[in-house]
């Protein structure tokens, strides 16, 4: 996603010479392109998230485009306040770009994880979250960005390896991937391959599945959610975020306003940080995230859902 | 010449004080510490809000001490950039002028502040682009002493410095007061002029109420080719009224009617 991020961006900066790229000094062996092509609009603005955040304020009030980089929790946490009032409040043409969605930093552990940042990002005015899933979804979503004013925030992790036919880029609209009338499963990002798979197994079951990409978090297509409501009979959330503050919740306060009733879960990390590491594959194993893990999950709660019985 | 700028002066003090007084809102002590470098900057030394179209080569002003916007709100009206009934607005129930300064509530009011340590990033970055586009134009931000224990500052100063921003001109209200107490009791920013040396700053030291060594001074940026500019001001807070000069209560209070008959005689105009 790194790669089709920096590809992306140095095309559209050929065309549009506001385009600045700041980095918290990471993105060594990707930025060397862009770096060598505008030196000028390239600055490495050393270990400073805060000052990288309000001079990219500065200098979107100049009339620049700016894209900032940097692993998630530096790109988003450290400088929250920075986020929320040099870019949201003041609606600046800053773009964040934030590596490392979920789990990714695997055996690097914690304080590299990127659990909270969806919550927290989404609960600005103004700002735009996205969440792509494969190399094409976050080509558009950097066109999208090159392209349009306003602050927003992509959460990259690594491109899902299965790649979905995946029709025409909207933002704020979800990508309906196989249609089903039992059960919708709603997933976000990286972990759209654990989706497909598990939708496979759970067919080859005879369930009839509904899988709906969301690779635009905020705003949330509503429309496809309700049609998911409505159409089905449960609709379940898979992301590579803390079941708080997350897609599932955006999904689960539609669901309540709905009135429906409708049979909901979702799957994400626990409210709890690990105690013992490893790499991305073993952690999501140990959450309960792997395709295997989800589709007995699904299977448990939809075989009691239809022996009639409470599902808690 | 001086008795000019002191009467303008003078008025944005009692401008400030009706404000403070009708809204009963806090932070009149920071306001007085800076309305002479507002004035000796907006009347002799920006070169901005035009009654044309703004221009992209303008000087900008920052006021990264946002608690202290009544001085600024005050400070344009008196310029004229918008009517001084705008003024009575300012911190009642329904206002556009809120109590920290709120990008575009007043026409020459850029950049939203109040949390302390943001400005100077962000001058920065527009110093940098000014840079790139190759404009002459001069970025100016007002911080304040307290505002100095923020680490974003020491991250904007260090890179202001490396980049050899030039364009940019950070003035220090220094009146040793911050909310708590003494400066120097509270988080010691001295050595001061040595931190900005060492980061790269070229500093000055002036006395932060003389308008016209402050116009002299801010006229002289930058101070050296290739190097950010500071300058402290030596400020004392609240400065204008006695009773409020060098008090940390009134970084709180707003004065009663008693206070406020007091304070505008002695602001009269000579």
């Amino acid at each position: 996603m790194r790669k089709a991020f920096t590809d992306t961006l140095t095309g559209f900066a050929r065309a549009n010479k506001n385009i600045f790229l700041l980095t918290g000094d990471l993105g060594f062996s990707v930025f060397e392109g862009f770096k060598n092509e505008f030196p000028d609009r390239f600055y490495d603005v050393g270990v400073a998230e805060q000052n990288m955040i309000g001079l990219a304020a500065g200098l979107s009030m100049s009339g620049k485009r700016v894209f900032v980089y940097s692993i998630i929790p530096f790109a988003t946490m450290r400088c929250f306040e920075q986020i929320r009032n040099d870019l949201c409040m003041q609606n600046q043409d800053v773009k964040i770009v934030g590596v490392g969605a979920g789990l990714h930093y695997g055996t690097a552990g914690s304080t590299h994880y990127a659990a909270e940042d969806i919550s927290i990002m989404k609960s600005l005015p103004n700002m735009k979250v996205f969440s792509p899933a494969t190399q094409q979804e976050t080509v558009s979503v950097f066109r999208f960005m090159a392209t349009h004013h306003g602050p927003m925030y992509v959460r990259l992790g690594k491109a899902c390896c299965a790649q979905p036919q995946i029709k025409r880029f909207f933002m704020g609209r979800g990508v309906l991937l196989r249609n089903g009338s039992d059960i919708s499963i709603i997933s976000t990002g990286s972990i759209l391959s654990n989706a497909l798979e598990a939708g496979d197994i759970l067919a080859g079951k005879g369930i009839s599945v509904r899988l709906i990409n969301i690779h635009t978090i905020k705003p949330i297509d509503k429309e496809i959610i309700m049609d998911a409501i409505m159409q089905t009979k449960a609709v379940f959330t898979l992301e590579e975020h803390s079941i708080i503050g997350g897609l599932g919740d955006s999904v689960a306060a539609i669901v309540a306003e709905s009135g429906s009733g409708i049979l909901f879960r979702k799957f994400g990390l626990p409210d709890a940080y690990p105690k013992v590491y490893g790499e991305r594959n073993y952690m999501l194993k140990k959450y309960g995230l792997s395709s295997q893990d989800i589709v007995k999950s699904i299977l448990k709660i939809w075989q009691s859902y239809k022996d009639g019985k409470t599902v808690l | 010449m001086n008795t000019y700028y002191k009467n303008i002066a003078a008025q944005i003090r009692k401008d400030i004080v009706m404000m403070h007084a009708k809204a009963n809102s806090s932070h009149i002590g920071s306001a007085f510490s800076c309305v002479d470098l507002l004035v000796a900057l907006y009347f002799d030394v920006i070169k901005t809000h035009s009654k044309n179209k703004k221009r992209v080569d303008e000087d900008k002003f920052i006021l990264s001490k946002g608690h202290a916007v009544s001085a600024l709100y005050a400070t344009l009206a008196q310029k004229g950039v918008f009517s001084k009934n705008l003024l009575k607005r300012y911190c009642i129930n329904g206002t556009r002028l809120p109590g920290h300064a709120t990008r575009n509530a007043v026409k020459g009011l850029d950049v939203s502040t109040g949390s302390l340590g943001h400005g100077l990033s962000v001058g920065a970055g527009m110093a940098l682009a000014a840079k790139h586009d190759k404009l002459k134009k001069r970025i100016f931000v007002l911080i304040s002493d307290g505002e100095c224990n923020e680490g974003s500052i020491w991250e904007a100063a260090m890179f202001a410095g490396h980049h050899k921003l030039d364009n940019l001109v950070v003035i220090i209200d220094y009146n040793k007061l911050q909310a708590f107490g003494r400066v120097s009791d509270v988080l010691d920013i001295e050595p001061l002029a040595d931190k900005w040396k060492a980061f790269g700053w070229q500093v000055k030291e002036v006395d932060g109420h003389n308008i016209k060594s402050l116009t002299k001074c801010f006229n002289a940026v930058p101070f050296k080719k290739g190097r950010p500019s500071v300058v402290i001001s030596h400020t004392i807070k609240g400065k204008g009224v006695s009773f409020m000069q060098d008090r940390l209560e009134w970084h709180y209070k707003s004065p009663n009617s008693d206070q406020l008959a007091l304070a505008m005689k002695e602001l009269g105009i000579k």
